[in-house]
């Protein structure tokens, strides 16, 4: 039976690795089981990490596999007539099992650094302030477009009006309708009204929690134009699964256009919108 | 068991009433409320094998509904929803996968390793007659009972049971208004998961003791088997993080019933109605919980690594590769495991300057579980391997682990956390290390163990029918999860399917839900074959594998006070197919030949 056992571990490294190329090739029935399309001129340095890391660990998984299976098809006690070898270890193996791995995944580390500041702490400045130094207290940022609140269940969204500050009265107020211009950095503030959600674009690669009491930003670049989804990815709650949003990417115009209209539309039902915001 | 005298009181005639009066308490002092660790550790033994079966249900639930959303479960919907034509409505999900979580952690995984072998093997395996503190063992079975009635009860409070999810985040979970399980269920669940932490807690104080005073003569802590090491690890673990897991519940309790806000801020509106208080920050609830949940992981962990090592050296026959290194590693994974629970949180909103640190300490934790699997290949290298069913699944431990830990690499890497994150990669990930890792292993254990704890053999066949289909269902239920996760498929939605970017993925639900069916399926033969051999299967002697380490010196299954004979130990319990003897295993408590030196440290060189 041990040639049996053997070829059943086999497996594992080989349909493993096919499970994987089936999905990374598109191939029937698994077509679309992927990364979903990356739209954010950022995304695909996620993107590139991710594969980074499954090449590297797809050689551990297939090598350990590999020798998993050797071993077991060797050394069978059934087929195996040579007497164990009475080892206790090896000093210098441990040495060399030890270093290798910890400088691997030292690098993988650091590798990491530079997208994950780019993506969670270097937010878009406007200008560097009267100093010219970056990252100092008069650094005058981005504003952002616009303001997402969570809320159990749908995403408010409130674009500034003519004043360009969010929070006044000229504000619109749109739910689970997100419209942004194509190419261009876009800074959303995200943040909660009640319990905890997540703010997540999985074609932009972008998930932040939004966490009541914390005001938080997100930047991307959009390049496609298109609808996407919006996705809570924290459990909020039995709705938890029908916190949908709609992210909708258009060219500058059809975005002018479409807060134009949406805001035109707000002043004329002032008081149905606000009868209506409060329903469940 | 077989030296405990039972029933005495029919033997004789007068006065028949106080006889079996003392018949009773004797029997209840015996089986029931035993200070015996041999019988404490069979009763966690079943209590976590039941509510295995309890665990499995629930997710046989969360997958009916990602398979087959808002259909009709068969048979068992109409019972349980008749309201709903016996549909699993939205709040029944998040109850589902936040209970089965529950169960599978608190109830299962991590009383089945401690509480059950780690009771059952500690004395044994370091030749004591019982623990330090066989009160204070009997205690913490026991208190696992309140934990096991309020959790349970929680299924019968309005919300049919707790479902904020098992890391039960505020503000959802400290809020009444906040889901319609937050009432009741949710402050049981509370007050049930303190009594776990309570009894695991005097396993915990009991477990170090007994295995730094009650070893044997000659039994150094270097000549300890790997269970007991990663029992040892895992019990200081539990001394230094589970206060902060019962302070931090009884925080969220007062916040729930008192109005502290320790964990909410400002300002909330929810379901349109103003919660009284503020001040406080959900994040804190976050840093509380994972402090003592990222080493819990460990926990679930690490005495399965102990077992396997046992199970592999001894089938292997053949000295375990690096007996010190594996050491080192379990106490390098316990130690980092402290500064790695940031690692949960990378897109919580926590400083993102903060999220680096706990990135780099997250991939150093992978380097002593990779030195580990290391030199469980290096003990197969050479050995003369025995293919028996504890040997597979122990094999099949390290073959999964390999799988678990390299996925998490990928969650490590805080860029690309961002888009896995609270996606089916890491539902892949824990479940590669917990079910197919941990679990694998408990099953090993019990056929390994069995012959000690009943002294009857399991049968073979049937067992190595168990692992094959449990082996091939658990991968085709559990390998896809990463698949899904690359789309970034959400955990814990209802209905992921109204998702433009996730309708396709129907049908690959349906095939894991199928495989997760047929798994739980594949327990019956377990549960018949570890039922039938208790009564029927073969009797076996002290020592059925030919193992090495002192709990099969014992008698199989040892009397109260465990060993006939004080057993000393003169070498590690690794020594099989040493030249210095003819036998191709070497007990521990067997003297060496004339000529050897008693004391001569192995050659590690």
């Amino acid at each position: 039976m041990g040639r049996f056992w053997s070829f059943l571990f086999l497996l594992v490294p080989v349909l493993g690795v096919a499970v994987f190329l089936w999905a990374l090739l598109d191939l029937w029935p698994m077509q679309g089981h992927w990364l979903p399309e990356n739209i954010n001129d950022h995304g695909h340095v996620i993107d590139q990490l991710f594969m980074f890391i499954l090449y590297l660990t797809g050689i551990i998984f297939v090598g350990t596999g590999g020798v998993l299976f050797w071993f077991m098809w060797k050394y069978d006690a059934a087929q195996n007539r040579e007497p164990v070898k009475f080892t206790h270890g090896s000093h210098t193996l441990e040495v060399v099992w030890s270093i290798l791995p910890a400088a691997a995944l030292l690098f993988i580390a650091i590798y990491q650094m530079n997208a994950w500041a780019d993506a969670k702490m270097r937010r878009p400045l406007d200008s560097l302030g009267p100093d010219g130094i970056e990252g100092t207290a008069d650094d005058v940022y981005k504003p952002p477009l616009c303001e997402v609140t969570g809320r159990q269940f749908e995403w408010r969204i409130r674009y500034a009006g003519e004043d360009g500050i969010i929070g006044t009265a000229d504000d619109l107020h749109v739910v689970n309708d997100l419209h942004l211009p194509v190419n261009e950095e876009v800074v959303v503030q995200i943040t909660s009204m009640d319990v905890l959600h997540s703010f997540f674009l999985p074609n932009v690669r972008i998930k932040q929690d939004v966490v009541p009491g914390m005001k938080q930003f997100v930047w991307f670049k959009p390049n496609k134009q298109g609808t996407y989804d919006i996705v809570c990815a924290e459990l909020c709650g039995w709705g938890h699964y029908k916190m949908r949003g709609r992210m909708v990417v258009e060219s500058r115009d059809k975005f002018d256009a479409w807060i134009k209209n949406a805001y035109s539309e707000q002043e004329r039902s002032e008081y149905i919108v606000s009868a209506g915001g409060s329903d469940e | 068991m077989s030296s405990i005298p039972l029933g005495k009181g029919h033997e004789t005639t007068a006065p028949a009433r106080t006889n079996s009066a003392a018949a009773i308490s004797q029997f209840l002092s015996a089986y029931v409320f035993s200070k015996d660790h041999k019988i404490i550790g069979l009763q966690f033994l079943f209590s976590t094998l039941l509510w295995f079966l309890v665990g499995g249900l629930l997710a046989l639930g969360i997958r009916w509904q990602l398979a087959w959303p808002w259909t009709n479960m068969p048979i068992i919907g109409p019972m349980l929803f008749s309201e709903t034509g016996g549909q699993i409505s939205p709040e029944f999900y998040t109850m589902l996968f936040t209970m089965h979580a529950t169960v599978m952690i608190f109830f299962v995984i991590i009383p089945i390793l401690a509480g059950a072998f780690g009771n059952y093997l500690i004395p044994l395996m370091i030749g004591a007659d019982d623990m330090a503190f066989p009160t204070l063992n009997m205690l913490s079975y026991w208190f696992m009972w309140p934990a096991f009635i309020l959790v349970g009860s929680s299924f019968f409070m309005p919300g049919n049971g707790a479902a904020a999810g098992w890391t039960s985040y505020p503000p959802l979970s400290a809020v009444w208004d906040a889901a319609p399980s937050s009432g009741l269920a949710q402050t049981l669940w509370l007050i049930g998961i303190t009594f776990v932490g309570v009894s695991s807690m005097m396993g915990s104080v009991n477990y170090m003791t007994t295995i730094i005073q009650m070893r044997a003569p000659g039994m150094t802590m270097f000549r300890l088997p790997m269970t007991i090491w990663g029992m040892f690890i895992t019990a200081v673990l539990q001394a230094f993080a589970l206060p902060v897991l019962t302070a931090a519940g009884f925080m969220q309790l007062l916040d729930r019933t008192i109005g502290t806000g320790f964990f909410l801020p400002e300002g909330l509106v929810i379901n349109n109605s103003i919660a009284a208080s503020g001040g406080g920050q959900p994040l804190l609830w976050q840093h509380l919980f994972w402090f003592y949940s990222h080493p819990a992981v460990y926990i679930m962990i690490l005495p399965a690594m102990g077992m396997v090592s046992d199970i592999i050296s001894c089938f292997a026959r053949k000295p375990i590769f690096g007996y010190k290194p594996m050491v080192y590693s379990l106490c390098g994974i316990a130690g980092l495991g402290f500064i790695v629970w940031g690692h949960h949180m990378f897109v919580s909103g926590m400083s993102p300057m903060l999220g680096m640190t706990f990135m780099i300490s997250t991939m150093m934790i992978a380097l002593p579980s990779a030195v580990k699997v290391f030199n469980w290949l290096g003990t197969l290298w050479g050995g003369r391997i025995q293919y028996t069913t504890p040997m597979l699944f122990a094999i099949s431990f390290v073959s999964m682990f390999v799988i678990g830990g390299l996925s998490g690499i990928f969650m490590a890497a805080t860029p690309v956390d961002i888009f896995i994150h609270d996606t089916y990669f890491i539902v892949a990930h824990f479940h590669y290390v917990l079910f197919a890792g941990t679990a694998m292993a408990v099953m090993g254990a019990i056929y390994f163990w069995f012959p000690k704890m009943f002294g009857r053999m399991m049968n073979e066949p049937l067992g190595k029918v168990h692992f094959f289909l449990t082996f091939i269902f658990l991968n085709g239920t559990f390998f896809t999860m990463h698949i899904l996760g690359a789309v970034g498929f959400p955990r814990r939605l209802a209905d992921p399917y109204d998702y433009q970017t996730f309708a396709h993925l129907m049908p690959m639900n349906q095939f894991m839900s199928i495989c997760a069916i047929c798994m739980v399926g594949t327990q019956a033969i377990f549960a018949f074959n570890f039922f039938y051999s208790i009564f029927y299967g073969p009797a076996c002697g002290r020592n059925p594998w030919g193992a090495n380490s002192l709990e099969w010196m014992a008698p199989s299954p040892p009397g109260h006070g465990n060993f006939d004979f004080q057993p000393v130990v003169y070498r590690g319990p690794y020594e099989y197919g040493s030249p210095e003897v003819d036998t191709d295993y070497y007990p521990q408590t067997q003297p060496p030949p004339e000529g050897v030196d008693p004391n001569a440290e192995p050659d590690h060189h």
